[in-house]
């Protein structure tokens, strides 16, 4: 009798223990909303005139990109990694707002992912979702992704149309346009049940074209193979940041 | 009235068999169906590890009857006029027989000899230059080509979607619903990637189940000397980019492999190619530039004439003599495989060619 009640408070130790331990590690779903802009202008396609840094004029057609395998780390230096991939689409609603679900709670200081796509999964053949080939983001002749597109017509082009047209991929070196991205926050930020988690990121289209390189659109107005592909890919490597890190019910 | 009732019986039963007779011949003809056991993936004796392995490609009968069928339906071309078989003739060892640089829709012509398929499985990469990473993706080139099969994808997918022989085939495939890129150009892999080449009579001679004759003997002999450096054995390819010593055609300016990494030193090389079958790819070299195996080996045995960014190793062969030439295209003709050649397993089940 003795053991069998023994054996019965033990059990329910267990199981309080076991429960609480379920409460620690729940996990939460992290939204991340991206913006794109021009400077400090919101990004509009086709309508509204930019100047890029040598005072040339232009606009914006088209504007895609890869994000993937987003990483997050906590204050304690802790990562968490996830296994995403993203097309953020400007013309396209739906893909600016990137969903993580599964993010444990914790408090978070930084955030890491990559602008493009892993060797690997340049390598995996036949797709299906964000990598399906049908997005118009592949590469047949010299298999891999286009990490990112920047397609636009400027006066100062001296392409047919007046257009430019970047189209950045490549995962091999000494071509490779992979770039990480690491960006800290201003203040660390809590995940935790009660309130699902919005952070803003912006890119920035102009940053595309500068630093280090200036692109002057005389010169410069089609990318599409691996020519000048890694200029291109020093200058995205900037064009990100975190700008609000907010909650909304 | 009995003879009334019986007449109808009668053409029923006309009506029956008929429609039996056709339904096994569109879909069942037994000489064209595959089990289970056509599309186990046997490693030939000697072969090493495939680098494509079918790990998320499952082979089944059903997925590899859909890619077969994918490969001969010129439905997948801009015009539905031209298939994956007009250049890739099964006579031909799936190359195209006689002509020097592909012809796709609308009688365009290509930059590139059409390559031969066979021990797909054993590329590291694919084309001349190797720019295909995956044999999964390599249908995406001819495909969208414009001057091959002129065509998107997406359109694909969508003429697929609204076909009701593909929307039955995929379901066979796959047991649902999905129709996608990925699975399409999966099931054609399967039918590619199937299509092994390893019982030639130089297979049967060195299993000892065969002999060669002393001109083949000899001619293997010279092979291994002076060949088989790049054109390794038993795939007859090393895998590797090299300059075989022709000359730039400065029509086509076509850069080869340097096209892909954007080095120098790539300039002028393209994808050491398998051998076997040889004798039925004609014409030969990334451009076809030379129909017969003699006008081959004319070129190798004359190296005043190699380009000037030959590889070293060519400088193995030297000069070589019209007997010893011929042993070598002797011993060339033994990498033909007829059972290979005629395998049913690949050939149009719907016998358009
Ligand atoms: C218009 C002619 C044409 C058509 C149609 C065509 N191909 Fe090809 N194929 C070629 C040529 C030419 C090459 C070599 C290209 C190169 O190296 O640049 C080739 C190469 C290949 C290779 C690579 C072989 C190797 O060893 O590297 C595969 C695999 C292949 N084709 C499969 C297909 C499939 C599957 C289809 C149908 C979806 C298809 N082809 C349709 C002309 C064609
Ligand atoms: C240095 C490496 C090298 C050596 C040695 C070499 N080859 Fe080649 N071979 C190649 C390459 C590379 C190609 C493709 C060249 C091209 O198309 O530009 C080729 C092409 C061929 C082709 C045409 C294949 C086709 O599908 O069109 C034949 C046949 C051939 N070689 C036979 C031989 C023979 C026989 C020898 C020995 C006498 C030999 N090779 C020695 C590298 C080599």
């Amino acid at each position: 009798m003795k053991k069998i009640l023994l054996l019965s408070s033990f059990m329910a130790i267990l199981w309080v223990a076991m429960s609480f331990s379920v409460c620690k590690t729940s996990k939460e779903k992290l939204m991340i909303d991206v913006y794109n802009f021009v400077g400090d202008d919101m990004l509009r396609l086709d309508t509204v005139t930019y100047k890029n840094e040598l005072g040339q004029s232009f606009t914006v057609t088209n504007f895609k990109y890869y994000i993937s395998n987003i990483t997050l780390k906590n204050t304690n230096g802790k990562e968490y990694k996830t296994n995403t991939y993203f097309l953020v689409d400007e013309a396209d609603a739906a893909s600016k707002e990137l969903t993580l679900n599964d993010i444990p709670d914790g408090t978070y200081s930084s955030v890491e992912f990559t602008l493009g796509i892993d060797s690997l999964h340049n390598c995996n053949g036949a797709q299906t979702g964000v990598l399906d080939p049908v997005n118009g983001m592949f590469w047949a002749w010299n298999s891999g992704y286009v990490f990112l597109k920047l397609e636009g017509k400027s006066p100062a082009s001296l392409s047919p149309g007046h257009i430019f047209e970047y189209h950045i991929g490549g995962y091999k070196s000494p071509n490779n346009c992979i770039r990480k991205i690491n960006l800290t926050f201003d203040h660390s930020f809590a995940v935790n049940e009660n309130e699902p988690n919005i952070w803003v990121l912006r890119a920035d289209v102009s940053e595309i074209l500068k630093t280090p390189e200036t692109i002057d659109f005389s010169k410069l107005s089609s990318v599409t193979d691996f020519h000048h592909a890694t200029e291109i890919a020093d200058n995205y490597k900037d064009m990100f940041d975190i700008t609000h890190v907010g909650y909304k019910k | 009235m009995w003879v009334i009732k019986n007449k109808f019986v009668f053409i029923f039963s006309i009506l029956a068999v008929t429609l039996f007779v056709f339904n096994s011949f569109v879909d069942d003809n037994p000489y064209f169906k595959i089990t289970a056991k056509d599309v186990e993936l046997k490693i030939p004796q000697g072969f090493p590890k495939p680098f494509y392995t079918f790990k998320n490609n499952k082979l089944s009968a059903d997925v590899f009857m859909l890619g077969r069928k994918l490969f001969y339906d010129p439905l997948l071309s801009g015009d539905s006029t031209i298939s994956c078989a007009s250049c890739h003739q099964r006579i031909a060892a799936f190359g195209h027989i006689d002509h020097a640089l592909s012809h796709g829709i609308n009688g365009l012509i290509g930059k590139r000899n059409v390559s031969g398929l066979e021990n797909l499985i054993w590329k590291d990469t694919y084309m001349w230059d190797g720019g295909v990473n995956n044999l999964e993706v390599q249908p995406i080139n001819p495909i969208t080509n414009p001057v091959e099969m002129n065509e998107t994808l997406e359109h694909d997918v969508y003429k697929l979607k609204h076909n009701k022989q593909y929307v039955m085939l995929f379901n066979k495939a796959y047991h649902d619903t999905i129709i996608n890129s990925e699975r399409m150009l999966k099931a054609l892999t399967q039918f590619t990637g199937l299509m092994i080449s390893a019982n030639s009579r130089y297979d049967k001679y060195m299993a000892g189940k065969d002999t060669f004759s002393n001109a083949e003997k000899n001619g293997l002999v010279i092979f291994r000397m002076k060949c088989a450096n790049c054109h390794k054995e038993p795939l007859f390819t090393d895998n590797t980019y090299r300059n075989n010593g022709i000359k730039p055609d400065t029509a086509l300016r076509d850069l080869g492999r340097a096209a892909i990494t954007g080095t120098d030193r790539d300039v002028n090389t393209f994808k050491v190619p398998g051998l076997r079958n040889i004798e039925r790819t004609y014409p030969y070299m990334h451009d076809g530039r030379f129909r017969n195996l003699k006008q081959v080996m004319d070129h190798y045995a004359n190296p005043e004439d190699y380009d000037t960014g030959a590889d070293l190793s060519l400088h193995k062969i030297g000069k070589l003599s019209e007997k010893e030439k011929s042993e070598v295209i002797a011993f060339l003709k033994t990498l033909t495989d007829t059972e290979f050649l005629y395998d049913k397993r690949f050939m149009d089940p719907d016998m358009r060619q």
